[in-house]
């Protein structure tokens, strides 16, 4: 197979263009800060954003002036309180305005379960009882045509493309994660184009050893980029800790549009690429959020030649 | 007995509401800690069940949030967040949703979305998460709260997760195209006699209010209804709550120590009756204190 690796600047110029619906997925873990900061700095325009959980990720976006829409289901600063981009952006429209349209965690995850399985919508239990179905045309019901009973349905949502950080993956693009893996898997799969960026790349000896591991195949993978701490401030399962302190620091950082707006001057446009980003963020806090190994049992699955 | 804050005691009464055995979903915020407290108090087989697709946590320091990589070391499974909502809450295996919660009124309605108009906002506040579909699905949800002047009001501006008089009910076949709540609204959400185990029993109702398991808002889920009971207990850091009548609305259980009837009162802004010999909510024992400020890392301040 023709090798997928590319670089990070190079994968965004390509796939990602003004207007797109994009998902950036990874549930506090693996959450691709990386690529996001590559679109900032490319600077993409009217986005629609779908995460379940805009996050420090979308909050940056927001600020930067690249998200037309959100689409989500909770929109904090996971530990420590509001994220103050997204809330001065649907209380002030600051710096422009965003259309909103939210969900209930499992019914967004639906969302991407039904887009991923070429079905046209998926029947839930939830949300009846809400106003969320009120606000958003888009939440309705369906009627079981076996028991007649009355289900809550959210439609398929398709995305242009995906954007997901892994721990490793080969030059073909098969990409694998461990740990929590939230909806990463249905983000790829309800996508047109998916990038992947990883900590780093191994042989396809490695993969093949362990498929079970494989989030998606490299044959549904248009790019691949190595992204070293690349979801840092968030974490990778036995690569590096969450940046707890960040989190909180972006609680002060966010509160002003001008410091925020200077902070991605300093740590989006001013560096190149992830590299540059984590040589400003210096070689100390690396080694303090560096994890502990801790390694699992190895698995056989045997050999049958 | 060691002096302990209003906040201690909430959070130890909280984790006291929890069985060993049980399989609990924990929420971001108060419901890790009290939920982390309990299994390293009286329910050491306490299931945590996180929505960021976490089963048997076994967190070696307190999580920071709901994905903290500490749950997943150790755990007994982690899977997909479609798979924890489909198989584990949907598939009706959640005892105990554990909530926080920003606004709650009289039927137990959590708004945790928006105040003001939702589409001019004067707070945008995070939106459901999980919530929703935990109020709905859990078997049962306590919910945990600081008390503060705006905790609690008649009427919530936005119903991100349904309380007692929103609640779905029992759907039969035959309310073919019901989409709404109408007449198969059925608020006691369940049928008596289950073999369930209550949180609600831990906090007896008051005398002159006690009401047998077929009350409504402490009846549980039965096996063919695909909706839990809805919330049974709120716990803030003033006392302890349950919901009685029908539809099931909030009432004082007891009272914290050294908090009274008219601070109390105070709090609440709609004409609530409070008996006259309302229990004391038992305080933490010494080792209770031990434990939740090692689970906290830092010693909390008295008062």
């Amino acid at each position: 197979m023709t090798s997928k690796l590319c670089s990070l600047t190079e994968a965004v110029a390509t796939h990602v263009r003004d207007g797109d619906t994009v998902i950036l997925e990874g549930f506090t873990h693996l959450i691709p800060f990386a690529a996001a900061h590559e679109i900032i700095r490319q600077g993409r325009r009217d986005l629609t954003l779908v995460r379940l959980t805009p996050d420090l990720i979308y909050d940056q976006m927001i600020a930067a002036g690249c998200c037309r829409k959100l689409v989500f289901s909770w929109a904090g600063n996971p530990g420590v309180g509001s994220l103050h981009a997204f809330r001065r952006a649907v209380e002030q429209g600051i710096p422009s305005p965003i259309v909103i349209e939210e969900y209930s965690h499992f019914a967004l995850a639906m969302r991407l379960f039904a887009g991923a399985s070429g079905l046209p919508f998926m029947p839930l239990r939830s949300l009846r009882g809400s106003d969320l179905p009120g606000v958003n045309p888009s939440i309705s019901t369906v009627t079981c045509p076996f028991t007649g009973e009355a289900l809550d349905a959210v439609p398929a949502l398709r995305a242009d493309v995906a954007l997901l950080h892994v721990q490793r993956a080969d030059t073909d693009g098969n990409a694998q994660v461990w740990g929590l893996t939230g909806a990463q898997k249905e983000s790829a799969f309800a996508a047109d184009r998916v990038i992947i960026t990883a900590e780093e790349i191994v042989p396809s000896s490695v993969v093949r050893a362990d498929p079970n591991r494989t989030l998606v195949p490299g044959s549904k993978v248009s790019a691949v980029c190595v992204a070293r701490h690349g979801a840092h401030p968030s974490y990778a399962q036995g690569y590096y800790d969450r940046d707890a302190a960040f989190y909180d620091a972006w609680d002060e950082i966010s509160r002003d549009h001008d410091r925020l707006r200077a902070w991605l001057d300093a740590w989006v446009h001013g560096v190149p690429d992830r590299d540059a980003y984590m040589r400003l963020l210096g070689e100390e806090r690396v080694q303090q959020l560096a994890a502990e190994p801790a390694f699992a049992a190895p698995v056989n699955y045997g050999r049958y030649a | 007995m060691t002096p302990c804050s209003r906040d201690e005691l909430m959070i130890v009464t909280a984790a006291r509401a929890l069985a060993d055995r049980q399989r609990v979903f924990v929420g971001i915020g108060l419901p890790n800690v009290a939920c982390n407290l309990a299994r390293r108090l009286h329910a050491p087989d306490l299931e945590l069940v996180y929505e960021s697709g976490v089963v048997g946590a076994r967190p070696e320091r307190l999580p920071a949030s709901i994905g903290d990589p500490t749950l997943v070391s150790g755990a007994a499974s982690v899977c997909s967040l479609p798979e924890v909502f489909l198989y584990y809450l949907q598939g009706g295996l959640i005892d105990v949703g554990f909530l926080g919660a920003a606004q709650i009124d009289r039927y137990g309605n959590l708004n945790t979305t928006v105040i003001g108009p939702y589409d001019a906002p004067k707070v945008r506040l995070p939106g459901s998460g999980g919530a929703c579909d935990i109020a709905l699905l859990a078997r049962q949800t306590i919910v945990i709260a600081r008390q503060t002047p705006r905790l609690l009001v008649e009427r919530v501006e936005f119903v991100t997760s349904p309380g007692h008089d929103r609640r779905p009910g029992k759907l039969r076949s035959g309310s073919l195209g019901s989409g709404s709540l109408g007449s198969d609204l059925d608020p006691c959400g369940g049928r008596p006699g289950s073999d369930l185990d209550p949180c609600v029993e831990r906090f007896p109702a008051s005398s002159s209010m006690q009401g047998s398991r077929s009350d409504p808002g402490t009846a549980q889920r039965s096996r063919s209804d695909p909706y839990g009971a809805g919330p049974q207990l709120l716990i803030t850091d003033l006392a302890v709550y349950g919901f009685e009548g029908a539809p099931a609305e909030l009432t004082v259980r007891s009272l914290h120590p050294g908090v009274t009837r008219e601070e109390v009162a105070a709090r609440i802004p709609w004409a609530i009756r409070l008996q006259d010999d309302l229990p004391v909510t038992p305080g933490p024992s010494d080792r209770d204190l031990a434990v939740l400020r090692q689970v906290r890392g830092a010693v909390v301040g008295s008062g």
